[in-house]
């Protein structure tokens, strides 16, 4: 139970001021250094208590729950076409990529399968996610290291991404588009044409970033060779997405599991860099970008023709049993261990999100970096509290 | 791309699946006490809670389960609240006496004897399948020991359970809240833990929206026949 009592009020006060004590203890050998909760490179309130010896990294210590909304509480009282609004807040830049998995594990306890259709723009809408996601990540980058104008280039140029997210589902960042049997809508006329004059425009980002900072001396004089990731390492940390196909595992879940989605319909390629670094992880986001470009312009030129939803009862009882999926989303493998004992709503959603293990391994990590090092290698494994917290 | 391996996909993982369940029985032994596999899609285990450290070195350096993808637990106690959807009595608005809370403890696949169960999921890339494992919690010390030496991703992970279920795993060097202030009292994720929200505005059941003229007939179709499972 929360504290209730005006004594257990000010033992909570007195708690919570200790804990913000930390960060003014100086000790013999070395400095404190607390960064955040409130940085620019932290995409939300996150907070590192780094030990410090001279300009390096002793032990860093990132302290969370800052942003902890208990998803996975507040989905035990939900029913399931309720839960997708609230999942949509986990990674809030590519919402649509939260919901298909959940959809697509409470799918599988019943037993049905989305048309055709569906699938095909779901993962359409999947990738345009992937793309407004990595966009921004791809300004941002910049901006970490004190390039301000491509973060303005990247907010530019999402938007006509987003435009046309949100003229298919209604919303700009939170679809909730996604329905258990199909999707809610079909696509509005004159879309398909639109959405390609987009992705022609990501193109021309991703070309852009390419030479504003793929070939910027700078750049590589603080990326390169710094914050390596052995690829064992970061599997046994559950690290995932760009951030462990940059250390050369080459694993994604799109090419290797394509579950109700259309991915093997397409021709597209999964990169790896052998490196392992910075550099090594926005290299690779770049190359993804545009790799989902021409996914999504094969798929819209193939959307088969049919219903966008299965035969669903219009009241949704899951039957008991346990189903996990994961997808291969934007941050990395997002995943809902969903258990049903049949009821209306779920008995328990376990929420793997890609974050959280991407920002375990930080404390390894960033051992030994150096403090101007740590705002880069962070910015590099590109998280979002929302997906860290949940 | 992979056009030509969809259609036997199913039949190929279904024997891989199976041939490492063989494989993992015959190793574990005792330690194993149950298993689900479901074809083409997924496999449960559930080990002994003492064997539960060890299965992880097991997965990890035998069966070449690489990723670590996450570990959790699960409460069974059914909702002493009686506040679900589906339930017809409210047990927050004074009607204790009528409302019948079910006590019986639920299980999953593989099966379980306690109230609580650890669940953990790794990942092999070699072969490109994922396995849950399971383990009951000992009813009196909710404890196993940790995965943390193998799989150095659990360390948060089994912070995480530890703060939400009230568990703990033996051995970890940190096992401090990682979410909620330090001074908060209470297993959130525990199913008799009530979530103040629901206690003081009840729920107001499924509001069923009134069908258009027009498509009044096929809704009631489609209604008459969500009350009967689809599957069954």
């Amino acid at each position: 139970m929360t504290a209730i009592s005006d004594r257990r009020q000010l033992a909570y006060i007195a708690a919570q001021a200790a804990d913000a004590r930390v960060n003014i203890e100086l000790e013999a050998e070395g400095m404190t250094l607390n960064i955040g909760p409130q940085h620019p490179a932290t995409h939300g309130t996150l907070r590192i208590v780094a030990r410090l010896d001279g300009e390096q990294v002793v032990e860093a210590n990132p302290i969370m729950g800052y942003m902890h909304r208990g998803y996975e509480k507040l989905a035990e009282v939900r029913t399931y076409p309720q839960v997708t609004a609230l999942i949509n807040r986990i990674d809030w830049l590519g919402s649509f990529a939260n919901e298909v998995p959940f959809i697509l594990a409470s799918e599988q306890l019943m037993g049905i399968e989305a048309p055709e259709r569906a699938q095909h723009i779901r993962t359409i809408l999947f990738e345009m996610a992937r793309i407004a996601n990595v966009t921004l990540f791809l300004g941002d980058m910049g901006v970490q290291l004190g390039a301000v104008t491509p973060i303005f280039y990247a907010f530019r140029d999402r938007e006509h991404i987003l435009n046309q997210i949100e003229s298919a589902t209604g919303g700009r960042f939170h679809p909730n588009f996604d329905r258990i049997g199909g999707l809610k809508d079909d696509l509005p006329a004159g879309w398909i044409d639109e959405t390609k004059r987009s992705l022609k425009e990501i193109r021309k980002f991703c070309d852009q970033m390419e030479d504003l900072i793929i070939g910027n001396e700078i750049f590589q004089a603080r990326t390169r060779n710094i914050g390596v990731i052995p690829a064992d390492i970061a599997l046994s940390y559950g690290m995932s997405g760009a951030n462990l196909r940059a250390s050369g595992v080459d694993w994604d879940l799109r090419r290797d599991s394509p579950v109700g989605l259309a991915y093997d319909k397409v021709d597209w390629k999964v990169w790896t860099h052998t490196d392992g670094d910075s550099f090594a992880r926005y290299w690779v986001r770049l190359q993804e970008t545009r790799e989902s470009c021409k996914i999504v312009e094969q798929l819209l030129d193939t959307i088969p023709s049919g219903p966008i939803m299965a035969k669903v009862p219009r009241i949704i009882k899951v039957p008991a049993g346990e189903a996990f999926i994961e997808t291969e989303n934007p941050l990395g493998v997002m995943g809902y261990y969903v258990v049903s004992q049949g009821g209306l709503e779920p008995f328990r959603v376990k929420i793997r999100s890609a974050s959280f293990s991407n920002m375990s391994i930080s404390p390894w990590l960033l051992k030994g970096a150096y403090v101007p090092d740590v705002i880069t290698i962070l910015a590099s494994l590109y998280f979002i509290l929302g997906d860290i917290d949940r | 791309m992979a056009d030509a391996t969809e259609t036997e996909e199913p039949v190929v993982v279904d024997e891989a699946r199976s041939a490492l369940l063989e494989a993992i029985t015959a190793d574990l032994g005792d330690a194993l006490v149950g298993s689900h596999l479901l074809p083409g899609k997924d496999l449960w285990i559930r080990v002994s809670s003492e064997s539960w450290g060890s299965t992880a070195s097991y997965l990890r350096s035998k069966q070449q389960f690489r990723f670590f993808n996450f570990l959790s637990a699960i409460d069974w106690l059914p909702s002493p609240f009686g506040r679900s959807h589906g339930s017809s009595v409210d047990v927050a608005l004074g009607n204790e006496d009528e409302a019948e809370v079910e006590t019986t403890l639920g299980s999953g696949y593989a099966g379980g004897e306690t109230r609580f169960q650890v669940l953990a999921r790794v990942h092999s890339l070699t072969t490109n399948m994922g396995i849950t494992v399971k383990a009951d919690f000992p009813e009196d010390s909710l404890s196993v020991g940790t995965w943390i030496n193998d799989y150095p991703g659990a360390n948060w992970h089994e912070r995480e359970a530890a703060e939400m279920f009230g568990v703990h795993f033996a051995g970890h060097p940190n096992l401090t809240a990682l979410y909620l202030p330090s001074a908060f009292e209470g297993h959130p994720l525990r199913k008799d833990f009530p979530l103040l929200s629901r206690m003081v505005k009840p729920w107001p059941g499924i509001v069923d929206v009134e069908a258009m003229p027009e498509i009044e007939q096929s809704a009631t179709a489609d209604s008459s026949a969500s009350t009967e499972n689809p599957e069954s």
